[in-house]
């Protein structure tokens, strides 16, 4: 057993000590501003050591243990795609985090243990980025779900948030049972859980029914982590009922670690039989975008139009998959760098929708989007922040949001086949679905009168709270910095690929 | 001037007028003059730019892209896409037309605000329109064009649904009342988004083939000339490939039957929307039909040639006949581009030297002459407070002046010798006589030929309606005891220019084929050979 590798656990090990910290400094103090830097410091901290492991090459501290660093005995692995899911999740919690400092001043539900909340569940999906056998990622997969089961019913007084509580809860149970149950018939069938040791068994009893029925059952565990239909239905009652910022997190940290759990599950350990999970992705990512889509256009609340707008961006970033499915695996690296570049840019452009939501509506004080008329007579700025995020989203250039439905049209259609063909061309309508309801929103916002009644003085006068605008310039910045130069999210794509490319298939 | 020639002069064309576009929103509300001179200011100098360009543009070698950037500029390595921007013969003049039009369009905003007033938004979007336009017409990276002929969509999206007309209109088969602003700008902005994405997928298949022959991808648009032009595409694929690409311009440009956005837009648009959309927006189909679809598949192009002309004269037909049945002077004017369009996919469809000339000129022209007739248009909207040709009648009495341009632009229009207009519509029919051999459909075009002519019968009718309708006559009692303002110095500096270039164009036509001759020469050689 050699020694632990410990600079390469170092994000992991910051974060846990984070949230030990939260909760005693919530104790010893009353000033409670202090709980949220502590909660700062430590993901600031976090980011550091995920930089140094990744330039580990380029400094002259680090001593490099080789191209990755596997530890465990290969269940816990800190390589390029780890990484840069590292990073993602740490920005996207960091951002959370900035959404929540402000949302808190003005909600009565302040407790301290919100940020160890907030910051164990970052934990989970940091740790989720790196775990290459079942029981980490499912370990790694609770400790994500678990403190956002109690997040989403923050405010206790409201029923609708203890209904999204209690719906994601459930669900959530759902969905280990069946990712557990699956499991244990591939264990049962392969004598292994760790996903490297399955990819070369797999080849041996691929053919067998129990098999298939252990891969359907782990790829129904994960399509509730990632919201996409026919397991999204809590979804929208969920991001309408939990406080916004957690919705925010939910939206990109819970369902991002999803998506690296069927990511490594499919391309790592399942890379043999792509032809079992190729074409049942390809169906629920057809699914997902279609009735995403249409069902977010009668969507007169803002929380729930994001809920379904993110089944239909699931639904987006799973063609790949399914494209991927009966062709050869040359092609599986391109795929899989797909829907990591459209991963990253959608957590930028995602959490930086709800920052500007966030700010409306609590100024609006309703995330009815009638209530948002008229935005543009007393914000201009907040209405062209509005624009940017929710014409991110639909693909217009020159934003983030173009290039990622750019790779996935790339990786869809370079399949050259009939599986990617058809998806991209059910992406290329969806697309234009999307449109409608991205411009209603704002349609309302700059075309429609203000509601009567309504005093936009107080509106005007009102001010952005310091960290919600500090998250909404970030978001924006990335937002438009990803949209003119979109290699930097495509170079990302690449370089997670490698994983990919390494285990050397054929 | 080594910088000017090495892209930066072009990409400052490009660029300055989104710089200033950020400077216009940087600017408090309240300093309204200064958004003015700011926007000015940045128009004029990419204008002064565009025309030191063409200055010093090697006309001896039209059909080679000038001022461009190196080829190997990297922009995404990752899918190998690079900055490679460079004007030819062909993008020449409409670089110059965008650039004209921006200028035009900022003096004109001087005293013709829209409502609601928000001048600051309003030029800012115009600013952003003229980068998106400019940029279209100098990529030369397919993956660039598609950002430039994407960027457009947004402002254009929220000109029309902010400032537009708030007449009530139903919503056709589902009968929903609705604005008029609302239900244009959402139906434009889904049109070509649909368009687009089609497109786009036939940009990734070409980029994926061309592997076969390059031995890696590319999304260059010579090295994609240059393989299918050996002929790299073929077969069902191309086929394929050509439908995507047709669908994204032909719902730009737009042809008959994808033009029903057009006349809700152009109408329903404040008169800027409607000059730019008019002037400069359509020309980014055809410009790409020319830039693209035929030296990159031109086997497919010769094949779908007879489709495209007949589709084309549907359109002028079409176009024509719609004209007559309207009250809304702006909506004739959107139906009238419909046809003028037409003729210009004419020009293309013949696939030759003369035809594609036409097509360009019919451009030029056609952007010079509808953008004045929308600017009159707007202006008359703007005094009478009706665009309702029952309504109007004795203009010539009431405002001569205004009368004897908007008399003017509709000879211009309907294509009288001497004027611009005349150009394209003749050579394009001039064209149809005899097509490019390789089509085999020479007795097909010659029937296109003569329903084109008849078209342009029509077109005088048409036109001859909306002057007798508005400009003669005696005004009605309405109008009678009414003192309008006659065009005022804002319109005279914004319209002027449009006169001249009618006029200029108009009787050396060399302006324009000066330039473009040699590039479309070069560029059928390289398609077809011989």
């Amino acid at each position: 057993m050699s020694a632990i590798d410990y600079h390469a656990l170092l994000p992991e090990i910051i974060l846990a000590t984070t949230v030990l910290v939260t909760l005693v400094v919530d104790l010893m103090t009353r000033k409670k501003y202090l709980v949220a830097i502590t909660a700062m410091v430590g993901m600031f901290a976090a980011i550091v050591p995920v930089l140094t492991l990744t330039f580990c090459d380029s400094l002259e501290f680090c001593t490099a243990t080789g191209a990755d660093r596997v530890l465990f005995g290969g269940s816990y692995v800190v390589d390029a795609y780890a990484l840069v899911f590292k990073g993602v999740f740490i920005f996207a919690a960091f951002i959370a985090l900035l959404l929540s400092i402000g949302y808190l001043e003005m909600d009565r539900y302040y407790e301290g243990e919100y940020y160890f909340l907030l910051i164990a569940s970052a934990l989970g999906a940091v740790a989720m980025a790196s775990s290459r056998d079942f029981v980490t990622m499912i370990v790694a997969l609770e400790l994500v779900s678990g403190p956002a089961f109690l997040l989403a019913g923050w405010r206790k007084g409201d029923p609708r948030s203890n209904e999204a509580a209690l719906k994601f809860f459930i669900t959530g149970v759902i969905a280990l049972a069946l990712l557990l149950f699956g499991v244990s018939l591939l264990y049962g069938l392969t004598g292994t859980q760790q996903f490297d040791q399955l990819a070369v068994a797999s080849a041996g009893v691929a053919e067998m029914p129990l098999f298939t029925l252990g891969v359907i059952f782990v790829l129904l565990g994960f399509g509730f982590k990632v919201s996409a239909v026919p397991f999204h239905f809590w979804t929208p009652d969920t991001y309408e009922g939990a406080p916004p910022p957690v919705t925010a997190w939910l939206s990109v940290g819970s369902k991002g670690a999803g998506f690296v759990g069927l990511l490594s599950v499919t391309y790592l350990a399942f890379p043999e039989v792509s032809h079992i999970w190729g074409p049942v992705l390809w169906l629920v990512a057809l699914l997902s975008m279609t009735v995403g889509n249409i069902v977010a256009i009668k969507q007169t609340n803002v929380m729930r139009l994001l809920g379904y707008s993110s089944i239909a961006q699931a639904g987006f970033m799973l063609a790949p998959f399914g494209a991927a499915a009966a062709s050869n695996a040359d092609n599986l690296d391109q795929a899989f760098s797909a829907t990591v570049t459209y991963l990253v840019i959608y957590a930028v452009m995602n959490l930086g929708a709800f920052a500007v939501a966030i700010i409306i509506g609590s100024r609006v004080g309703s995330y009815e989007l009638e209530d948002w008329a008229g935005l543009n007579r007393w914000a201009p700025g907040l209405a062209m922040a509005l624009a940017v995020f929710f014409m991110s989203l639909a693909g217009i250039p020159p934003l983030a949001g173009w290039f990622a439905k750019f790779a996935m049209f790339q990786a869809t259609i370079g399949v050259g086949n009939w599986w990617g063909y058809s998806i991209a061309i059910a992406a290329a309508i969806n697309a234009v679905i999307a449109l409608v309801y991205y411009s209603n929103v704002l349609k309302v916002a700059f075309m429609d009168p203000v509601p009567q009644g309504v005093d936009i003085e107080a509106f005007e006068s009102a001010e952005v709270p310091g960290p919600i605008g500090f998250a909404l310039g970030l978001t924006a910045f990335g937002v438009i910095l990803l949209g003119v130069f979109p290699g930097l999210a495509a170079n990302l794509g690449e370089f997670s690929a490698q994983v990919v490319a390494s285990i050397g298939l054929g | 001037m080594d910088w000017f020639e090495n892209g930066w002069g072009l990409s400052l064309i490009v660029f300055l007028p989104v710089v200033g576009a950020l400077a216009v929103l940087a600017i408090p509300k309240a300093k309204e003059s200064l958004v003015k001179w700011t926007a000015l200011a940045f128009s004029l100098v990419t204008l002064a730019l565009a025309i030191a360009l063409a200055v010093q543009f090697d006309y001896s070698a039209a059909d080679t892209y000038q001022f461009g950037t190196a080829m190997d500029t990297s922009w995404i390595s990752a899918i190998n896409a690079h900055f490679h921007i460079g004007v030819d013969g062909i993008s020449l003049p409409m670089v110059l037309l965008a650039a004209f039009i921006t200028v035009l369009v900022i003096i004109y905003s001087w005293n013709h605000w829209p409502e609601p007033h928000n001048p600051k938004l309003l030029l800012a979007f115009v600013l952003i329109l003229a980068t998106g336009m400019t940029g279209t017409f100098v990529a030369l990276d397919l993956v660039l064009f598609f950002v430039f002929f994407e960027v457009v969509l947004l402002p254009m999206y929220f000109m029309i649904g902010i400032w537009g007309d708030r007449g009530i209109t139903e919503v056709p088969v589902v009968r929903w009342k609705i604005e008029m602003r609302l239900y244009a700008s959402l139906k434009f902005f889904v049109f070509t988004l649909f368009g687009s994405a089609f497109m786009l997928l036939g940009f990734l298949a070409l980029y994926f083939r061309s592997e076969e022959m390059l031995g890696y991808r590319s999304f260059s648009m010579i090295e994609l000339s240059e393989i299918g032009a050996a002929g790299a595409f073929t077969g069902t694929f191309a086929f394929l490939v050509f439908a995507g690409l047709f669908v994204g311009f032909a719902v730009k440009v737009p042809m008959w039957p994808f033009h029903t956005w057009l006349p809700d837009a152009h109408t329903a648009a404040p008169t800027i929307g409607s000059v730019i959309l008019a002037a400069v927006l359509l020309k980014l189909g055809t410009y790409a039909f020319i830039r693209i679809a035929i030296p990159i598949l031109p086997d497919q192009a010769v094949a779908w040639a007879p489709f495209i002309g007949v589709l084309a004269v549907i359109g002028i037909i079409y176009g024509s006949l719609a004209c007559l049945a309207q009250t809304d002077v702006k909506r004739l004017i959107a139906y009238s581009s419909v046809g003028h369009m037409g003729f210009v996919m004419l020009g293309i469809a013949t696939m030759t030297e003369i035809g594609i000339n036409a097509a360009i000129i019919g451009m030029v022209a056609h952007g010079l002459i509808t953008g004045l007739l929308f600017f009159i248009a707007g202006s008359m909207a703007h005094r009478y407070h009706t665009r309702d040709m029952g309504r109007l009648g004795g203009n010539m009495i009431l405002m001569p002046k205004m009368g004897l341009l908007l008399g003017f632009a509709a000879m211009a229009s309907l294509g009288l010798p001497s004027l611009a207009g005349f150009w394209g519509e003749f050579m394009s029919l001039m064209a149809s006589f005899s097509p490019l051999e390789a089509i085999q459909a020479t007795s097909l075009f010659r029937v296109l030929m003569v329903i084109g002519a008849i078209g342009t019968v029509l077109t005088a009718g048409y036109m001859l309606y909306m002057l007798r309708n508005v400009n003669f006559g005696e005004p009605s009692e309405e109008w009678a005891d009414h003192e309008f303002e006659d065009v005022d110095s804002f319109e005279w500096l914004a319209w002027a220019p449009l006169v001249i270039g009618t006029i200029a164009i108009g009787i050396f036509p060399k302006i324009v084929f000066g330039a473009t001759n040699d590039a479309v020469g070069g560029l059928l050689q390289k398609a077809f050979g011989g």
